[in-house]
């Protein structure tokens, strides 16, 4: 049948052309970019709040959240968009300020013993639940059992395991009311901890050290954390769950600085598809996006450059050896030849462009003041590099009589093929590897990786949960589970047991920075690159900082109001990114709005949700793979040509969503 | 008499249900146990002790036989069970939640393929061999053999990017957002039906009856709609059921191009997740839309063939 087959080339022919005058049309869209809203500039007043005079007069934020929580229980929820929408419904002992450190939340202030196990907690005297019942430590004790419940079966509780006899109470093995908490009066509690652990503090702000209103619970069981039913302490409550469209909440009144609280309404919006997410953002729909995709980046950055936000995370991406089996068993300068012949610079300047920073060690910077250890070969050149690759290449007994075949495994999604890819040819130029690529769907993947069977290099990476090095070095630890490289080295355990009872902070810090020295002296990683967050952000939204943490309470945020001509020039038919009319009642744009997308998009695949990203932070919600596995079902491909095409998506219709 | 027939007939197929089922549900459950990685693995492992307490709240660790008893016990009741991922909502409610909206797009989709594929079917019938005929069928040909992630993203460049009269995707019951999916999910169903009616209708206006009913001078129009018509519906009618089964369910391509929180992209999720009973639930409605389905297809074929009769024994 050779008509049918002429059919899809045609088509696709026809498409292409249809996609370059998309294209085309696209290329006056930058100077559209003036015509968009500006805010006027900031004017605190005496108290350093923002002037009301240059409020916008709605205050309601509307945020990409990715995924839609697969609850708002706080001790059951799991994932980073859950945890967004708990830490603005919630507060615990502790909270943060808008740059992400940790400060006073429920508890006014706290002692810490010297032996730096017990810490007492002073709660405030005036806290309230949302409906206007008295909150004290009772209620925090309460909280803290239920999440180490094994009834309520938590899947967050592991920060909890600092905490004396948690993991016993976990099992089941002891009562909860032998976890180490104790009651000392009505507004004072002591948490007891098996050993020093710094950043405990930053765990108490987590959603799983969240107060739950007991009577709330009890009155409507599992069902307590849905709207009408939930009762919160934080700066907003529930008010709506539109089921897999949005969830909104509301200011608390009865929330203990309601007063400082300028927002009004946050709406959190469920985005799984990052090309529609972008879609909404551009027509106004939406004031933070949860992500932007990787391969828009370049055309967000020309035409998006006050919106655009890049800052550091603190998460790593890197790939892990199997140790246990051939080539790499025994074989360090293999390993080391195979880290140093790969170029950095030009994996996140050409690959995934999003402004991440090239990596030679584990650590990722900017968590908690640690200075990352950096192996000698950071400051040379990539000649240099590749020199000394090839130099230990030929001393592990490879040439080009003698070629070196190995297997790249990664979990599939798009980021991750680009890299593989590129890490492959680097090898095949460097040092004349061959090597397979080999993609899997994620559970799979782990599946493999833990068994440490069929495994040679596999992509790994890791964003941690709290703002501490030792999540990062814990699971190099011999007998981690996540142990994946089968590493084990026994001063690296050392140090690491060192680190658990050590409670002076310069000389845990330098302990840690020993153990990353011998851990990258054995060659168990070949580090990539450090995360960077990267999202969409209405300029008219302020209160909020980018940090390392990627927490962002919205009780912070507050939106300008436009300046006046840019509004006048809105009103002609701008695309609404004015924070005086509001997403919702954004207007259909001009029929010229829809090219505008840059040619350079047409064809690749927007899913770029990095596999690392979603899972690491997500425990079991793979639903950030979800973005990943669909590539296989062909998805993928669909929504390319929608990213590339509908990019734009500017019509009148997605208004009043 | 007919109708006694009839009524055994349903009597037949709906205890013919049970063992069906049964063997669907009993492939299901272990075919998703035996996908590697369960519901709680991610690359945070979680300690021994909080993975033992999830476990036992789904009664993971129990043995696998006895958790597929405990399941059909439930199913019985029609109790699908607590997802494992969306977690304080039943396998029940999030069904309930999606299936209207897929039903609804995919019974409009259903609609506009059934008259739009007849109409279009007869008139090629009609031409057979005309260039009417050729660029008709060739255009359903089209319809058949480009998949619906190529059109749906065509049709929003065309109809709400450069046009401006739809909306590009969303969700919100209006009939506009409805418009290009409804549209997406019909157009192959449309070809498929078109070629299915201008085959049996070709090949009942060559046959005596008709003929016969010419010669006795019926108006063409009586001769078309009454007497060939119906029995060249019959394969269209087969093909139906399933369709309508298929579209009904929810189509995950269609769904993740529009953005519709329909059924079909929760079972690819639920499958991802290795959310089981999320998986097992839409298996099991599917399998019961399906057989239902099937079943009217048998009740309309009996009333459109009069050679097919049910009181004869089997």
């Amino acid at each position: 049948m050779p008509l049918r087959a002429l059919i899809p080339i045609a088509l696709v022919a026809g498409s292409a052309v249809l996609l370059a005058a998309c294209g085309e049309r696209g290329i006056d869209f930058g100077s559209r970019q003036g015509t968009r809203a500006q805010p006027v500039d900031l004017v605190l007043n005496e108290e350093g709040r923002p002037d009301p005079a240059v409020l916008a007069e709605e205050q309601v934020v509307y945020r990409g959240n990715g995924d839609e929580p697969s609850t708002l229980d706080p001790h059951r929820a799991l994932g980073v968009p859950a945890a967004h929408i708990l830490r603005d419904l919630f507060e615990g002992l502790t909270t943060e300020a808008p740059d992400g450190k940790v400060i006073p939340g429920a508890a006014l202030r706290w002692n810490i013993s010297r032996d730096a196990r017990t810490y007492t907690f002073y709660l405030r005297r005036d806290l309230v639940w949302s409906n206007g019942e008295p909150l004290d430590a009772q209620d925090f004790v309460y909280s803290l059992r239920r999440a180490a419940n094994p009834e309520t079966a938590s899947a967050g509780a592991n920060a909890l395991l600092p905490i004396l006899n948690a993991r016993e109470v976990l099992a089941g093995e002891l009562p909860v009311e032998e976890l180490g908490i104790s009651l000392l009066d009505e507004y004072t509690m002591q948490i007891t901890l098996t050993g020093p652990t710094p950043y405990f503090l930053s765990l108490l702000a987590s959603p799983v050290a969240f107060p739950v209103n007991r009577a709330n619970v009890e009155e409507f069981g599992d069902r307590f954390a849905r709207p009408g039913n939930l009762v919160s302490n934080g700066a907003f409550v529930l008010a709506d769950w539109k089921p897999r469209v949005s969830i909104e909440l509301r200011r608390n009144p009865n929330f203990r600085e309601a007063d400082q609280v300028i927002m009004d309404r946050v709406v959190y919006v469920h985005t799984e598809e990052l090309a529609a997410e972008i879609k909404q953002f551009r027509l106004g729909e939406l004031d933070w996006t949860h992500e932007v995709p990787n391969n828009q980046f370049q055309w967000l950055q020309k035409n998006y450059p006050d919106e655009l936000q890049v800052s550091p995370w603190m998460g790593s991406y890197f790939f892990g050896y199997n140790l246990t089996q051939e080539p790499f068993i025994d074989n360090p300068a293999l390993r080391l030849a195979l880290i140093l012949a790969i170029d950095r610079d030009i994996i996140t300047e050409k690959v995934t462009q999003f402004g991440e920073a090239p990596s030679y060690s584990l650590v990722p910077p900017g968590i908690d003041g640690y200075v990352p250890f950096a192996p000698h070969y950071a400051d040379w050149s990539q000649e240099e590099r590749n020199h000394e690759a090839r130099r230990l290449f030929e001393q592990a007994g490879y040439s080009e009589d003698r070629p070196l075949r190995v297997e790249i495994r990664y979990n599939t999604s798009d980021n991750n093929k680009k890299i593989a890819l590129a890490v492959a040819s680097m090898w095949k130029q460097v040092l004349g590897v061959t090597s397979t690529l080999v993609s899997e769907e994620f559970r799979v993947f782990l599946q493999n990786r833990e068994q440490k069977v069929i495994t040679e290099v596999f992509r790994a990476g890791w964003i941690s949960d709290y703002n501490d090095p030792y999540s990062f070095l814990e699971m190099f630890r011999s007998g981690h589970p996540r142990n994946d490289f089968g590493y084990h080295n026994d001063s690296f355990d050392a140090l690491l047991d060192e680190v658990g009872t050590e409670r002076v902070r310069a000389r845990r810090e330098r302990l840690m920075f020993e153990a990353e020295r011998v851990l990258m002296a054995d060659s168990v990683i070949i580090p990539v690159y450090s995360y960077v967050t990267k999202r969409l952000v209405n300029p008219h939204l302020r209160g909020w900082e980018p940090n390392v943490m990627d927490h962002h309470l919205s009780r912070y945020m507050f939106k300008l109001k436009s300046r006046p001509t840019a509004a006048a020039r809105a009103a002609a038919g701008a695309p609404k990114i004015d924070a005086e009319t509001g997403p919702a009642a954004s207007s259909p744009p001009p029929a010229e709005a829809p090219g505008e997308t840059a040619a350079g998009t047409v064809g690749e695949a927007p899913a770029a949700v990095d596999g690392a990203t979603g899972q690491s932070d997500e425990g079991q919600g793979a639903d950030a793979t979800g973005d990943t596995p669909d590539g296989a079902t062909g998805v993928d491909g669909a929504t390319g040509v929608d990213g590339a095409t509908g990019g734009a998506g500017a019509t009148g219709g997605g208004a009043g969503r | 008499m007919r109708q006694e027939g009839i009524l055994r007939h349903a009597t037949n197929r709906i205890l013919g249900l049970v063992p069906t089922m049964l063997v669907l549900i009993t492939i299901a459950f272990f075919l998703i146990r035996v996908a590697p990685g369960g519901p709680f693995d991610s690359e945070k492992i979680l300690p021994p002790e909080i993975l033992a307490n999830l476990e036992m709240q789904y009664h993971l660790d129990e043995p696998l036989l006895q958790q597929y008893f405990r399941y059909l016990g439930q199913i019985v009741t029609g109790d699908f069970g607590p997802s494992f991922h969306y977690l304080d909502q039943s396998v029940n409610e999030l069904i309930a939640r999606g299936f209207p909206v897929s039903a609804t797009i995919g019974g409009l989709a259903m609609l506009l393929a059934f008259f739009a594929g007849i109409l279009i079917g007869v008139i090629a019938a009609l031409r057979q061999n005309s260039a009417v005929d050729y660029s008709v069928m060739g255009v359903a040909m089209l319809g058949i053999s480009v998949p619906n992630f190529v059109i749906a993203p065509l049709l929003i460049l065309g109809l709400a990017i450069y046009g401006g009269w739809l909306p590009a995707g969303g969700w919100d019951w209006s009939g506009q957002r409805m418009v290009l999916p409804v549209v997406t999910l019909a157009l192959p169903v449309i070809a498929y039906i078109a070629r299915l009616t201008r085959g049996s209708m070709i090949e009942v206006l060559h046959s005596n009856y008709i003929r016969t009913a010419r010669a006795k001078g019926l108006p063409e129009r009586v001769v078309l709609l009454r007497h060939a018509l119906k029995p060249a519906l019959l394969p269209v009618i087969s093909y139906m059921g399933p369709a309508t089964a298929a579209l009904i369910t929810g189509s995950v391509v269609v769904e993740r191009i529009y953005n519709i929180p329909g059924l079909g992209s929760f079972f690819v999720q639920g499958a991802m997740n290795r959310d089981y009973t999320l998986v097992m639930g839409i298996v099991v409605f599917y399998g019961l839309v399906i057989i239902l389905l099937n079943f009217v297809v048998d009740l309309l074929y009996a009333w459109l063939n009069p050679r097919i009769r049910y009181d004869e024994a089997p």
